[in-house]
């Protein structure tokens, strides 16, 4: 598909967690606990709230269509803040100090004076109702020519546990939100602009790193379609095949309402309640409803369950829109008989209502006050049917479809932070922050002065373990024997279930300096750390190795196990290179250098052949 | 200060600023009118200010108290299916501007109230100082119908404020059985229950939290679950009486306050010249430096009565244990039993208020007249 032909626009919104010693506004660690751990927990309920304009934001109206009890969990590393129990702290300067790093790494310009908003969020994400954030800098550039909007800093939410249980262990981490222009205009290009953000973000050393500490949120839109939010894109894998999605999905509405247009079709704003119809069902969600309630969509018939994204139809949109409401969801005429509902209810169903073949009727249970609400979703998302592409904030679905979680949120969900002073961000701060090397360019080093491969010097340049490579370097270890070891034997080693959790910086440095200095041969690399993983000292360790053998021993003992192995070594020629090279290893137990060995045995085999 | 499209905010130096467009008028959005149903109790809320009804304030970019009560009532939906109300606002301050001749005019707005057919009065209140006040009007008034005491802990513009529940429980504790003036609070850190506190021996325990209020050396007199609201009052809690309510707001305002702390010159009290009473907030079981002792005596001849309370908070004073508190009974200063500091101060300027004798006056200030001072030290903190 050619999608500038198309008109594609799409901007990414990046969040990523800064690895600081504490939150954003407490002096509670960043650190994320189990949450079995939680010593306390309380429950409390949030409202939406008028902003200083006077208004109330249309996606937190939404959010307060169920009035919700929240459960909180808490730590011994969490306090009042985190409770909303306290007043914010001061700005962390240590995260904006980072923030004015990152910001300067895209030649960005500094807010003159940062004012701390509060962004409304009542889905119970956050115990206060909303989350903190703080404007730091605009107008950045990119490689691909487009443009930075804005760089914000802000507070990480609380995690959901489960339904209305969250954990604050995670509230308060601080976050830096990363706003691209819609600049871009393939699928391939976001993931591209999205990859280069992200190394930049890491190029500081001072983000955090693992699953769920970077997050993307995807702006999508196509001429007639209209600005579409996706949340919470964590692998970037995935992030072009949620842009394709996006763009099949506007373009199959705008088919719809095409359809829709074309074939005249209309609402029923006569709602029929159809409960005694289902006295007798067998589907288990009819049955137990209290009220069903049905809608009679002309012309819709075929179009709800026409397909917009692979596994989502028009008929998943109304469902989601009803789910707002508390309700499981929804059935329509153009998916059944299914879910337990048969052709024969199916057919009483649409004579009751009495339905032509072009409509469709969408069917929904539970009790009177949801349903009520449910309905009056169903019309909303089948209105905008006939204008296309609702603008919406959506969340990602597994593999790339996305499900509506809220409107798209407006200007109205900011309030001041009255408790925060505004914090002056002087030339002299701006001038005295200095930028790291980005990674790319320290993988170009890499390859071109210390002689590491172009593949192994990108690979320790972007790992976690870059801090300790450089520091392996400084003092005089073989880059390419620290490269590997950190790369490769570790993890190794973590795959075989070693705990390579208990070795420290300095002992995988030891280990490379005695290998270095001759004490141990660097197959042993893996049997030392091994052995230091299990909590012995590096010298017992060495001394389980083999003794220090001479050339001439070692000489003696490689022809001894040839000369054992006659018949065999008659038999393989050569070939038993590869099994006497094992037999060897064993015997001299890593003092010796595989090369070495091996050069010997050839040598022997050479003599016998 | 800029408010971006985005809706954030940015400071920008104003010289560096040049106006392309007059700013747009913001269309005030539509005042829900706040309907009355006629068959529900009659209620008087008296706003003096405070978080519960706080809002930004671009002036200074704090939160300033400035809502007014019916302002109020729009604020927290749900009021209105538990009474009917009157709204009077008697000021719109913090509570750590209030002043003693405020408390009167609190008494005396809410006397009129309840004279004029109110059946329950809810108070909002700044949190700093609402214990006094509320411990000021239950020695100046005598009522028959609950007064209720209420602020907020966190400001009403946040999604989490407790302004809702406390509003909520507060009316419903305003059209209960209960019968005397307590300050209604959350209990917890939940929004699970309101304590009913006796205004007497209420006291803010916290800076911050939502269960900042506690009754000290006693329980609550009762509770208001929420969400439903259900009150519940123990025994203790004074009931809902047929008599007309009475007013006695002369308070004598030269009275003070003073903590001893180790090492504390005597020479401080020169400062309470010219006053009526002094409040000590003496060490343990009411104890003050033996230097004091000359000092406090000659304030005593010359006719200042002297209380002694326990910055302890909890438990009772007691001067007969010890040599220096025996000589401090000698010198005529009055134990205060297990009255809290602040509670002795307010109690002591109504207390000289109402009464010229010093004798009377004493004995007034050992009785317990406003469940102020329970003659029975109850188990625990």
């Amino acid at each position: 598909m050619d999608y500038k032909a198309i008109g594609l626009k799409a901007g990414i919104e990046i969040h990523q967690q800064l690895d600081t010693a504490h939150k954003l506004f407490c002096n509670c660690p960043t650190r994320v606990r189990a949450v079995d751990e939680h010593n306390a927990e309380f429950r409390r309920y949030l409202r939406a709230t008028e902003s200083e304009m006077g208004e109330i934001d249309r996606a937190a109206e939404e959010e307060m269509k169920q009035a919700r009890l929240f459960t909180y969990y808490a730590y011994d590393t969490t306090c009042l803040v985190e409770n909303d129990d306290e007043p914010p702290a001061p700005l962390n300067q240590e995260a904006l100090e980072l923030g004015l790093t990152i910001a300067k790494l895209f030649r960005m310009t500094p807010i003159p004076q940062v004012h701390i908003m509060r962004k409304l969020v009542i889905d119970g994400s956050n115990t206060s109702g909303f989350q903190r954030t703080g404007l730091v800098a605009i107008d950045g550039v990119l490689p691909n020519g487009g443009t930075i909007e804005s760089l914000c800093l802000e507070e990480e939410a609380a995690q959901r546990v489960e339904g209305p249980i969250f954990s604050l262990d995670r509230l308060g981490i601080p976050l830096v939100e990363i706003t691209t222009s819609p600049c871009m205009h393939t699928p391939e290009e976001v993931a591209e602009v999205a990859a280069y953000i992200g190394m930049v973000l890491r190029s500081t050393g001072q983000v955090k790193r693992g699953i769920g500490t970077i997050r993307q949120d995807i702006n999508v839109s196509i001429p007639e379609g209209a600005r579409v939010e996706i949340k919470g894109v964590q692998e970037l894998d995935l992030i072009a095949e949620v842009v394709r999605r996006e763009v099949q999905r506007q373009q199959q509405l705008l088919w719809i309402r095409d359809r829709l247009i074309e074939k005249n079709a209309s609402i029923d704003p006569v709602v029929q309640d159809v409960t005694g119809l289902f006295k007798q069902t067998g589907s288990a969600i009819l049955k137990k409803a209290k009220v069903i309630l049905a809608i009679r969509l002309f012309g819709f018939g075929g179009v709800v369950g026409h397909e917009i994204q692979p596994g989502r139809r028009l008929g998943s949109e109304l469902s989601d829109y009803a789910k707002k409401c508390g309700v499981g969801g929804i059935f329509h005429t153009d998916e059944l008989p299914a879910y337990g509902v048969t052709a024969g209810e199916k057919a009483a169903l649409i004579e009751q209502m009495n339905a032509g073949e072009q409509d469709a009727v969408v069917l929904v249970a539970a009790d009177r006050k949801q349903v009520t609400c449910a309905v009056r979703q169903v019309i909303k998302r089948a209105e905008m049917a006939f204008l296309g592409v609702p603008e919406e904030t959506r969340k990602m679905l597994e593999e790339g479809s996305s499900a509506y979680m809220r409107p798209l949120p407006g200007a109205a969900r900011m309030y001041p932070e009255t408790d925060v002073l505004p914090v002056l961000l002087t030339a002299e701060t701006w001038d005295q922050v200095c930028i790291p090397e980005l990674l790319s360019a320290r993988a170009e080093r890499f390859h071109r002065d210390l002689n590491l491969d172009a593949g192994l010097a990108h690979q320790i340049a972007y790992s976690e373990r870059l801090p300790l490579f450089e520091r392996a370097v400084d003092e005089g270890l073989k880059p390419t024997l620290a490269a590997r070891t950190l790369l490769s034997t570790l993890k190794e080693l973590s795959r075989d279930g070693v705990a390579i959790d208990h070795i420290g910086d300095d002992q995988v440095l030891a280990v490379l300096h005695s290998i270095e200095e001759g004490k141990a041969a660097k197959e042993a690399i893996g049997d030392l750390l091994r052995a230091l993983a299990d909590g012995k000292s590096l010298d017992s360790a060495l001394e389980a190795l083999g003794p220090s053998i001479s050339k001439d021993e070692l000489s003696g003992l490689v022809s001894k196990i040839v000369a054992e192995r006659k018949d065999f070594v008659a038999e393989r020629g050569m070939g038993a290179l590869g099994p006497l090279m094992g037999i060897v290893m064993e015997q001299v137990r890593g003092s010796v250098d595989g090369k070495v060995v091996s050069a010997l045995l050839r040598e022997e085999l050479k003599k016998q052949g | 200060m800029l408010k971006l499209d985005s809706g954030y905010n940015i400071g920008v130096p104003p010289e560096t600023c040049q106006l392309l467009d007059p700013a747009p008028s913001i269309e005030q959005p539509e005042q829900i009118l706040v309907d009355q149903d006629s068959l529900l109790p009659h209620l008087s809320i008296v706003s003096t200010g405070g978080t519960i009804a706080s809002k930004i304030d671009y002036r200074t970019g704090a939160v300033t108290s400035q809502f007014t009560a019916a302002e109020l009532m729009r604020a927290i939906p749900g009021l209105g299916s538990i009474g009917q109300y009157r709204t009077v606002q008697l000021a719109s301050i913090l509570s750590e501007n209030m002043t003693p001749s405020l408390w009167q005019e609190l008494a005396r707005a809410i006397y009129q109230e309840i004279r004029g057919g109110a059946e329950g009065v809810i108070v909002t209140h700044g949190t700093d100082t609402m214990a006094y006040s509320a411990a000021a009007v239950s020695f100046m008034l005598k009522t028959p119908v609950p007064v209720v005491f209420v602020g907020s802990q966190r400001s009403a513009d946040r999604p989490s404020s407790d302004n809702l529940m406390n509003g909520l429980c507060s009316a419903r504790a305003a059209v209960s059985d209960l019968g005397e003036v307590a300050v209604v609070m959350h209990q917890t850190a939940s929004d699970d229950r309101c304590a009913i506190h006796r205004a007497t021996r209420v006291r803010k325990m916290h800076t911050s939290r939502r269960d900042a209020f506690q009754s000290i050396g006693s329980s609550p007199i009762g509770t208001v679950a929420y969400p439903s609201l259900e009150v519940n009052l123990t025994a203790d809690a004074v009931r809902r009486q047929p008599i007309e309510p009475e007013l006695s707001d002369r308070l004598e305002e030269r009275c003070g306050l003073l903590q001893f702390v180790p090492g504390l010159s005597p020479d401080i009290l020169a400062a309470y010249d010219g006053y009526r009473g002094l409040v000590l907030s003496g060490t343990g079981l009411g104890h003050v430096s033996t230097t004091w002792f000359r000092q406090l005596g000659s304030m005593i001849e010359d006719g200042i009565t002297i209380v002694m309370t326990s910055q302890c908070l909890s438990g009772r004073v007691c001067d007969r244990v010890y040599d220096t508190g025996r000589d401090l009974l000698k010198i005529g200063v009055v134990e205060g039993g297990t009255l809290l500091p602040e509670v002795a101060l307010v109690k002591l300027m109504w207390v000289l208020g109402q009464e010229k004798d010093e004798e009377k006056a004493k004995r007034m200030m050992a009785a317990d007249l406003r469940g102020e001072a329970p003659g029975r030290s109850a188990h625990g903190l």
